[in-house]
């Protein structure tokens, strides 16, 4: 079992989630962060006074999956979230150790 | 009976009720004497009720718009300019006056203001307010209730001391804000309240001052005093940690948006209501008090533009209330276009005051209240002396009685002198008092909030709160 997560910006949640959506995958977990890679933010006046703003909000996605749907899933989170500009993002893949459903105990790849 | 037969059938009934009523008034009128002089006395009693009613309720709405603007007026405005953490406490210094102070007035806080005593200060005439009922103090208002004119009042010493946590805002313990502030109202509010406003008062121009100071609505009273007093607080507790290093941006604009407007409407109460009645002078300083809001926000806004590139909902709001800062000793005295210049010279130049000699000078008066309220009221204070006009509101009258000019532009160049009066002591009484309030609270229950207490925030330390629960 594999875990993605994705850092996307939030403007590209709505693409993604459907293009997910579209080849099967229908559990996610999706938070509200903030950061920056290489993009640049911006400054802010208030009262004569600059504010730099780098942490630039972006959308965190976390999916478990099984191992076998993983290179379809990357394929479709590129396809819908890349604009080819700075700032796109960034996909991590990791191993997962156990999966367990709590509704009723399931466990390994039936809990995904 | 249809509907028609039933229409025409009520229209004949009217008609002849009304030849009735018509018979009966013409016989009235021929049999008719003149109208007796107890009628007559009734009649003019009546009248006199009328217009002392009409007076009242606006009066009492003035009143209660003032309070508005207080809370939650003042509070929002403060409280989104400030960081997350604290936003209550902010919000309670506010509040807090509201119910401090209106305890502290009723005892003996009008009293000083407004008992008839010397220059400087009232009396214990109206200790417990001993005296303040329904009927009217001439010398004051004379045609509304005593009782009106000192609850309007009280709403104008809750707000002084409550602009002035603009400047300790973040750092301050809630505790000694208490006891400072109390003090404040007492010792610095009510004695300057009285030199303007009050019976024999020095600075008083409707009342024969010795300094004629024309302060409409409480450019010095209020603002000046408040302004002033805040820089000294923001000198002596010294910047907020992190401070000018660190950025503590609003953590919402929003809240102080609507808090601003808030004031702005609130603010007709504040000029319109220190007619004292609901006529023409009333009418006259609500559209002087529009005028400069509206023409402020936009010199703001058009200097900020000009300046950093952008104009800002911040800039707006901080230019509309510096507009009306400015032209609250002038409400009344001076007419719409000169408002309308005092407004754009106020926008422009607290625009200044905020965001060059602040930063030139390294003060941190957090939210700003010397920038805009001290120096606002200062120049509006002078800006009076040149626009105020006899044909608005005459004020001024030579030895054979006749009509003098009030202002510059109208003839009397000496009046910027008294103005100047009033903004040097208003200054001098200011500084000098709440420095030394500021040594007493400090030697005995403190005033700063401890580095810790400082970093976490004051909602959770002073009041086991928090704004905005994460959790629930």
């Amino acid at each position: 079992m594999t875990k993605l997560e994705a850092v996307i910006q939030p403007s590209k949640l709505d693409a993604v989630k459907e293009s997910l959506i579209a080849i099967g995958i229908d559990g996610l977990t999706v938070t509200e962060v903030r950061g920056h890679g290489r993009q640049k933010g911006h400054t802010e006046f208030y009262r004569g006074r600059e504010y730099s703003v780098d942490l630039l909000p972006k959308i965190k996605l976390e999916i478990v999956l099984r191992d076998e749907v993983v290179d379809d899933v990357v394929k479709a989170i590129l396809g819908a979230a890349q604009t080819g500009k700075i700032g796109d993002g960034k996909i991590f893949l990791s191993r997962i150790d156990e999966a367990i459903r709590i509704r009723n105990d399931e466990r390994g790849s039936d809990a995904l | 009976m249809t509907i028609l037969q039933g229409n025409s059938h009520s229209l004949y009934r009217g008609a002849r009720w009304c030849c009735l009523l018509l018979l009966l008034f013409c016989g009235l009128a021929v049999t008719a004497q003149t109208v007796s002089p107890q009628q007559l006395a009734d009649l003019q009693r009546q009248v006199t009720e009328a217009r002392s009613n009409a007076d009242n309720a606006w009066m009492l709405v003035s009143a209660a718009l003032v309070l508005m603007m207080t809370g939650p007026g003042l509070a929002l405005f403060y409280g989104g300019l400030v960081r997350r953490k604290n936003v209550l406490s902010t919000m309670m210094q506010s509040f807090a006056m509201m119910g401090v102070v209106t305890v502290l007035w009723g005892i003996v806080g009008f009293s000083l203001a407004f008992g008839p005593g010397n220059g400087f200060i009232g009396n214990f005439q109206h200790l417990f307010l001993h005296g303040v009922g329904a009927a009217p103090d001439p010398a004051y208002a004379p045609t509304i209730p005593m009782q009106t004119f000192m609850v309007y009042q009280l709403m104008f010493a809750i707000i002084t001391p409550a602009l002035i946590s603009g400047a300790f805002a973040e750092r301050m313990k809630f505790s000694g804000m208490l006891l400072f502030l109390s003090l404040w109202s007492l010792l610095i509010y009510s004695p300057m309240a009285h030199m303007v406003w009050g019976k024999g008062g020095l600075l008083n121009a409707s009342l024969g001052g010795r300094f004629p100071c024309l302060d409409f609505a409480g450019g010095t009273v209020v603002h000046v005093t408040s302004g002033v007093s805040a820089l000294v607080c923001a000198l002596y507790l010294g910047k907020r940690k992190g401070y000018p290093k660190e950025q503590f941006p609003p953590h919402s604009v929003v809240l102080s948006l609507v808090g601003a407007c808030m004031l702005w409407v609130g603010w007709f109460g504040f000029n319109a209501g220190s007619a004292l009645s609901a006529g023409s002078l009333a009418t006259s300083a609500f559209v002087a008090t529009h005028f400069a809001a509206a023409a402020a926000a936009l010199s703001w806004m058009l200097a900020e533009w000009l300046i950093a590139g952008h104009p800002s909902a911040l800039g707006g709001i901080s230019g509309a209330v510096a507009g009306l800062v400015a032209i609250t000793p002038a409400a009344g005295f001076v007419g719409p276009m000169p408002a309308l210049v005092i407004g754009l010279v106020a926008g422009a130049f607290c625009y200044f005051m905020v965001v060059k000699v602040k930063v030139w000078f390294g003060y941190d008066d957090s939210l700003d209240a010397f920038g805009v309220h001290g120096a606002g009221g200062t120049l509006g204070a002078i800006l009076t002396g040149v626009f105020a006009s006899r044909y608005i509101n005459p004020m001024f009258r030579d030895a054979q009685g006749n009509l003098t000019g009030s202002g510059l532009f109208d003839g009397n160049a000496h009046q910027l002198l008294n103005q100047a009066a009033g903004v040097l002591i208003a200054w001098v009484l200011a500084a000098v008092g709440t420095f030394i309030l500021l040594k007493v609270v400090d030697l005995t229950v403190g005033l700063r909030v401890s580095e810790e207490a400082e970093a976490l925030g004051l909602d959770l330390t002073q009041h086991g709160e928090e704004g905005y629960s994460l959790e629930s």
